[in-house]
């Protein structure tokens, strides 16, 4: 659930931002002179610079993670002794497949879920009208105010008194009824669908589910696919809910966040452990891989979602 | 912000003693439609925000879960505790300092990205790549590079002839570490401004360039205030963001409870997390909750009451 987002966000004019997202340049294409030359040549190289250091980060990860066990802490981004053996012991190491697989088992779920009912809402919003719709609206715009703190502990009391803590439940049940950002993310889109479609297909005898389920849906897939990633890669990455609904349970059911967690506690020399760390860079290396294939694919719904919504993941 | 969906019909919209039939049906399809998120609201928002509240004045029993009435020792406890100051007071750092930092990182990038004539796509996915990586990887790697002594961070500030501080054990660099994690994924910030900065018209550009205005007079007079919604909208969402920071300071400080975390990097998220998931205190929990809830709005309303008297809105002011 996204507690993050802010109605304010379409002040911005999210027609004209995602249009403009989807070119990422403005300069013109009028003739440079030879200063204009030296200024872009200054600016590709701050670029490469600035380039540099946000990739160092990961290939320090990529070659830690071939490194044998007393070289991992060497800093040298070519590794002086090759371990990559370290790729199969780490799943000896640890239940590494388990967390892959609740991870994504979990993810799946949760974005498959929360995109079908937050979608249902959404058009039941754009395309119906009923006494109350801009009240109920207006509250559920409301909503996104809210910090995740303040509902944190009545819905683990909730899940506890349904007797699913402990089960992977809590981390996509709550999606079955919506999310607000979304929901609204996709009235957007609804609202622009027009209508006489609709009413075509009404006097043509088609339910309103119909209408719905056959053309509403198989126009959106573009908005569904936005909605399908920002979910699924904040399912990826939710640490604290497995924090608190798994972290009692045993090690095969974490899932990817916990489980990396707790390795780094089991590894790192600084918090007590043994120190085989090249095992962590493994498993963090490995469960970066599935973010990096999505965004490969989804690299342009990514962005056009970030700069229609404002919300940044 | 709530818009009116285009009248269906041509029907006017005279009051009418009751609805039609028609209109009963629109209305009841409308309303199962919208059901699930009701039924979701009233238990897991509504629902959950009335609970806690009643849980903010008890004493809250796990193994029997029962609450018994406490009046208001939990948010006595608030003013008492010396813990809350100091969470507080941590996060407001963190906030001062994360998020300045990020809106003038996210904006040069942008605008660096914006006045190249090949490559952006490319720089952007880039710039892009952090932002996917999983926090808990991010936190993995951050943990070595910060390290005080082998740490390729320290390492590479000596060859510049720096003496680079103890990121992770010197309380005053605790802040100044998870920042720099943070602002590994500034480009989620940097991709709204760019979008803001490809609106802004070029014919205003080339009239301010031939009225001789210089680089710096055209940043400020031109860019600035065209995209200043971009940056009141990015302001507001990263410090709301930055009063909730927890994973980063989680998996970097306090996997255990036996690590002996100096209190520099207890955040308000993190103390709210210790007191109601190992502790058990609910009661006290959901009091901090409220008055993070409190803060948050008040800032909030600060920041959109200032930022809106420097917001240029086009189409006339709002």
């Amino acid at each position: 659930m996204s507690a993050s987002a802010d109605p304010i966000s379409g002040r911005i004019g999210s027609a004209q931002l995602a249009a403009a997202a989807a070119s990422p340049t403005h300069a013109s294409s009028s003739r440079l002179t030879a200063w204009g030359w030296v200024g872009q040549v200054v600016r590709w190289l701050l670029l490469l610079a600035c380039s540099a250091l946000f990739l160092y980060p990961l290939v320090w990860l990529i070659s830690a993670s071939l490194k044998p066990r007393g070289e991992v802490f060497d800093n040298r981004l070519i590794p002086q002794t090759w371990q990559p053996q370290n790729y199969v012991e780490v799943f000896a190491q640890l239940p590494l497949l388990s967390w892959l697989g609740n991870s994504l088992l979990i993810a799946v779920l949760a974005a498959g879920i929360v995109t079908v009912s937050s979608a249902m809402v959404a058009f039941g919003f754009a395309r119906f009208r009923f006494p109350g719709r801009n009240v109920i609206f207006g509250v559920l715009l409301a909503t996104m105010m809210l910090p995740g703190a303040v509902t944190l502990v009545p819905q683990f009391l909730i899940w506890n008194q349904l007797g699913l803590v402990g089960t992977h439940v809590p981390l996509w049940g709550a999606n079955l009824f919506g999310s607000a950002f979304y929901i609204f993310l996709l009235r957007q889109f609804f609202l622009g669908l027009p209508t006489d479609l609709f009413e075509a297909a009404r006097l043509d005898g088609l339910s309103a589910w119909g209408q719905f389920w056959r053309i509403a849906m198989p126009l959106s897939v573009p908005s569904f696919v936005i909605v399908f990633l920002f979910e699924f890669q904040a399912s990826w990455n939710n640490l604290q809910g497995a924090l608190i609904y798994l972290n009692t349970g045993s090690a095969t059911d974490y899932t990817v966040p916990l489980g990396i967690a707790s390795a780094m506690t089991k590894y790192a020399p600084e918090s007590g452990g043994h120190g085989d760390y090249q095992y962590v860079m493994v498993a963090a290396l490995i469960v970066t891989l599935p973010m990096l294939i999505l965004f490969a694919f989804g690299q342009r719904s990514f962005i056009h979602g970030i700069a229609t919504s404002g919300r940044t993941g | 912000m709530v818009t009116t969906a285009p009248p269906l019909t041509g029907r006017s919209a005279a009051p009418r003693p009751r609805m039609s039939r028609m209109r009963r049906r629109e209305a009841l399809t409308g309303y199962l439609f919208i059901s699930p998120w009701i039924v979701g609201f009233l238990v897991f928002t509504l629902g959950a925000m009335l609970y806690s509240l009643v849980i903010s004045f008890s004493r809250y029993q796990l193994a029997t879960d029962t609450a018994r009435p406490a009046g208001l020792a939990n948010y006595e406890a608030l003013v008492t505790d010396p813990k809350i100051a100091t969470a507080l007071a941590n996060t407001l750092y963190y906030a001062v300092l994360a998020v300045p930092l990020e809106i003038v990182l996210a904006l040069g990038l942008a605008m660096l990205l914006n006045s190249v004539r090949r490559g952006a796509g490319f720089f952007r996915t880039v710039f892009y790549l952090p932002k996917m990586t999983p926090t808990v990887a991010t936190a993995s790697v951050f943990l070595l590079l910060l390290n005080g002594s082998t740490g390729a961070i320290n390492r590479g500030l000596a060859e510049l002839g720096i003496d680079g501080p103890n990121w992770l054990l010197d309380p005053a660099w605790v802040k100044p570490s998870i920042v720099l994690m943070t602002v590994w994924g500034v480009a989620g910030t940097m991709v709204i401004f760019l979008a803001a900065l490809q609106n802004v018209p070029r014919e205003l550009y080339e009239a301010a360039s031939i009225d001789g205005a210089s680089a710096w007079r055209r940043f400020w007079h031109v860019t600035l205030p065209l995209i200043s919604p971009a940056v009141l909208f990015n302001v507001l969402v990263l410090t709301i963001a930055a009063f909730q920071i927890f994973d980063q300071a989680f998996l970097l400080f306090h996997r255990t409870t036996t690590s002996g975390a100096s209190d520099a990097s207890l955040f308000y998220a993190i103390y709210l997390f210790e007191q109601a998931f190992r502790q058990f205190n609910f009661g006290f929990a959901a009091a901090m909750a409220w008055l993070l809830f409190l803060i948050i709005l008040v800032i909030s309303m600060i920041q959109m009451r200032v930022g809106n008297r420097f917001v240029y809105y086009e189409g006339g002011d709002r």
